[in-house]
């Protein structure tokens, strides 16, 4: 990578060259190509530049296959450019997070078309950073700083400031040449005859809380109780047929989905309840399992069995049945765009090569919030992976091509005491080109954290020469960079 | 993974676990807390015709206190000294110790005795029963011997036990009111193998002075140099830290493990850390 720039640190071009090893086969439908691509496309990152040019090599090698893994592709663009924009701030003698806000796309230019052809939505970048360097409180780093060096120990602070990119639409993949296009979402929504609510969607839970998130659309569409509301995912079978769950898209695909069949089920269901209340559709709302006509209610279970088992109640005209099977596909082709600023403070005990996290910050904006629990446990769990990416994680091969890490034993992964819990913040900004104004955040922790890590590590170590590039930072590479820090100091 | 078959038998005592072992010429493996066996059973890591579980014996986990040393037997847990069931000879050493190894999960179920047998490298026990003099008690066909822990330890994974040999007890001298000792281990994440041991055991009472290295996949060394440049009452001064580099280094060369200089500079890091806490109690 190479960086063009002012003397202020405001960047005029980027160069970069990505090249993934993807292992023995190609990954049907995203290709070999699908991580040396979403690399090269999202580089730029929160900046502006005039010019980019940016090149994706992949390469076969003898190893398994490269598959998706959360963040695919961003991690590492974030971990370049944002090393990157660290070594830029220390060539201008200025803070790194100055010189990240100074070149940032700002809020009044959204949406925002990059140079990489990505239209960002919306969103203030700059604000996450003011924020993130409020909450981590650079000058009092700066201060602890000035005792580095006792008893072997560095404090650092390190950035990483990136977007991303969320629920792929049509147009992203046809840029890619994809052989499939994963553009939109179904669902079904229907009452059971005893007026309990079913969702079916062909998206996936493993562990991001879908079951409840949906839920909480079809509730807020229909004035049902989440707890009369049963999700079914993952089966094709008992759902209308998806694409699934990936590339952080199922909130806006699958959430648009449910919430436009769940708002189309509503309108017959005012006009049910309408017609039993002697008013127009016009004239009622739905609140609480009822559809309510001023001091007037008419409960759904006696919509649900006029619907299922007496059709002669219903208006003319009106068919039997409550279901509503529909599809959503975002306005925007190329995604819902959610950035984040991270800052984190590590302490590097040079005489073992140990690094330990003291403190991290996230400022996070994924548009609307569905649920913020959901969201924060996201980001933590995103961060521990990202931690592991920047200190543990490693499948290295000896010379023969024998794997050296082949159990659990040998691949280190964060466990509690490795993870600290980070102190986040929101910015809202909704995205105009979905529905509700949500965008996808599921990956977004592991984006920012090897780069932020890294970084904070760099700048501990900085004062004793020592540059670190790689990942993770494992005891042996700190300590070899070390000692060979200290040879050239002294030649 | 799950293990290849094998024949599994619990003797009712000592004697019946020596025939049980002796009657097979190979293949037979004691089954005491399971925690490094059991997992290498699944990864078929090791061939085994018969587990033999001892864990259960009373004779291997007894304690017997004499007026200057504390036998104990090879079953006892890791939990166990680290609730001070059993008594500590070593002023708190061992105590410490076994509340570090592993995890919680892993030293309720895990033995000294086994730890021992087993060798692994970044075991915690090794160095400890070395610097702090321990001898062992063996079983075998031929009947009981006992040799001093410092002639246990052949290298990673290899022990002075025979193929048909128990390890029944370790027995720890008790340090004087004056003893003083120093562990310490650099790891990477918490419950995991360490890197780098050393224990420091340091009783001119007792005439004990005694440095030991452990983990770096390689056997335990006594750091001979090291230990004869310990004084109790030299402070952690600049020019005492720097003898004991001086030291270490020449125990390091004397040694022939100097083509590592990561590995020295963890190795010295441990050892001074360990010296420094020792001294400083």
């Amino acid at each position: 990578m190479k960086i063009h720039a002012d003397a202020r640190g405001r960047i005029l071009g980027l160069e970069s060259d990505v090249i993934v090893d993807a292992g023995a086969y190609s990954i049907w439908p995203w290709s070999c190509a699908m991580e040396a691509n979403m690399s090269a496309g999202i580089m730029p990152g929160p900046y502006q530049m005039q010019a980019y040019r940016g090149r994706g090599m992949t390469v076969m090698s003898n190893k398994p296959p490269l598959g998706p893994y959360r963040g695919v592709g961003r991690p590492g663009a974030c971990f370049a450019l944002e090393r990157m924009m660290d070594e830029l701030a220390r060539a201008v003698g200025r803070e790194p997070h100055e010189v990240r806000i100074e070149n940032m796309v700002l809020p009044d230019q959204m949406p925002y078309l990059t140079i990489a052809g990505k239209l960002y939505d919306s969103g203030d970048f700059p604000e996450s950073v003011r924020r993130a360097a409020g909450m981590i409180d650079v000058p009092a780093i700066r201060e602890r700083q000035k005792t580095n060096g006792k008893d072997g120990v560095h404090i650092g602070l390190g950035w990483a400031s990136y977007v991303e990119q969320t629920a792929h639409g049509t147009n992203e993949w046809l840029q890619r040449n994809l052989t499939e296009v994963f553009g939109y979402e179904a669902a079904t929504a229907r009452f059971t005859p005893d007026g309990k609510l079913i969702l079916e969607v062909a998206i996936q839970n493993h562990g991001q809380g879908l079951e409840t998130t949906l839920a909480q659309v079809a509730s807020t569409e229909l004035g049902v109780d989440p707890a009369d509301i049963v999700v079914r995912h993952g089966d094709t079978a008992v759902s209308p047929y998806g694409l699934g769950t990936f590339a952080s898209r199922s909130m806006v695909m699958a959430g648009g989905a449910v919430g436009r069949a769940s708002q189309m089920l509503a309108e017959k269901v005012k006009r049910i309840g309408a017609h039993f209340l002697q008013t127009d559709p016009g004239n009622v709302s739905l609140q609480d399992s009822a559809v309510v006509y001023g001091q007037r209610r008419v409960p759904f279970s006696e919509i649900t069995r006029a619907a299922f088992r007496h059709a002669q109640d219903l208006p003319a005209g009106e068919e039997p049945g409550l279901s509503v099977t529909t599809t959503y596909q975002p306005e925007s082709g190329t995604g819902a765009y959610s950035y984040a600023t991270h800052a984190a403070v590590v302490s590097v005990d040079a005489n073992t090569g140990l690094t330990k996290i003291l403190d991290y910050v996230v400022v996070h904006d994924c548009g609307t919030i569905v649920n913020p629990m959901i969201v924060d446990g996201q980001i933590q769990g995103g961060l521990a992976q990202g931690i592991g990416t920047a200190l543990y994680e490693e499948s290295p091969y000896d010379d023969t091509g024998q794997p050296l890490a082949s159990t659990f034993l040998d691949y280190l992964l964060p466990g509690f005491t490795e993870v600290p819990t980070a102190r986040i913040s929101h910015i809202v900004s909704p995205s105009p080109f979905t529905r509700y104004g949500v965008k996808g955040m599921g990956e977004g922790g592991a984006i920012g954290a090897p780069a932020a890590i890294v970084n904070a590590v760099n700048d501990a170590l900085r004062p004793l020469g020592v540059e670190i590039n790689e990942t993770p930072i494992t005891p042996r590479r700190l300590l070899e960079a070390i000692i060979q820090a200290e040879k050239r100091n002294a030649g | 993974m799950k293990p290849a078959p094998f024949d599994y038998i619990r003797p009712r005592d000592l004697a019946e676990a020596v025939t049980a072992l002796s009657a097979l010429e190979w293949g037979g493996r004691l089954l005491a807390g399971g925690q490094s066996l059991v997992p290498m059973l699944n990864l078929r890591l090791s061939p085994v015709v018969r587990l033999i579980d001892i864990a259960q014996l009373d004779e291997l986990r007894a304690v017997h206190e004499t007026a200057d040393s504390i036998a104990f037997g090879a079953c006892l847990r890791h939990g166990e000294f680290e609730d001070a069931k059993v008594p500590d000879p070593a002023r708190g050493m061992m105590r410490h110790v076994a509340s570090r190894i592993a995890y919680r999960a892993v030293r309720n179920r895990g033995t000294i005795g086994g730890s021992l047998s087993l060798a692994d490298p970044s075991a915690d026990w090794i160095t400890v029963v070395m610097a702090l003099g321990a001898s062992m008690t063996i079983r075998g066909p031929a009947g009981e011997r006992s040799i001093d822990a410092t002639e246990m330890f052949v290298g990673p994974y290899t022990t002075a036990l025979g193929e048909h040999d128990i390890l029944v007890s370790i027995r720890v001298p008790k340090l004087s009111a004056a003893g003083r000792w120093g562990y310490y281990k650099i790891i990477r994440k918490a419950g995991e193998y360490p890197m780098t041991t050393a224990s420091v055991v340091l009783d001119p009472e007792r005439g004990r002075r005694s440095v030991v290295l452990g983990a770096v996949n390689r056997g335990p060394l006594q750091m001979a140099e090291t230990s004869a440049a310990l004084h109790t009452n030299a402070g952690w001064s600049e020019q005492a830290q720097a003898a004991l580099r001086a030291a270490i280094g020449r125990d390091l060369q004397a040694a022939g493990r100097t083509d590592d200089i990561c590995e020295m500079r963890l190795c010295e890091m441990t050892i001074l850390r360990a010296i420094a806490s020792a001294l400083v109690q």
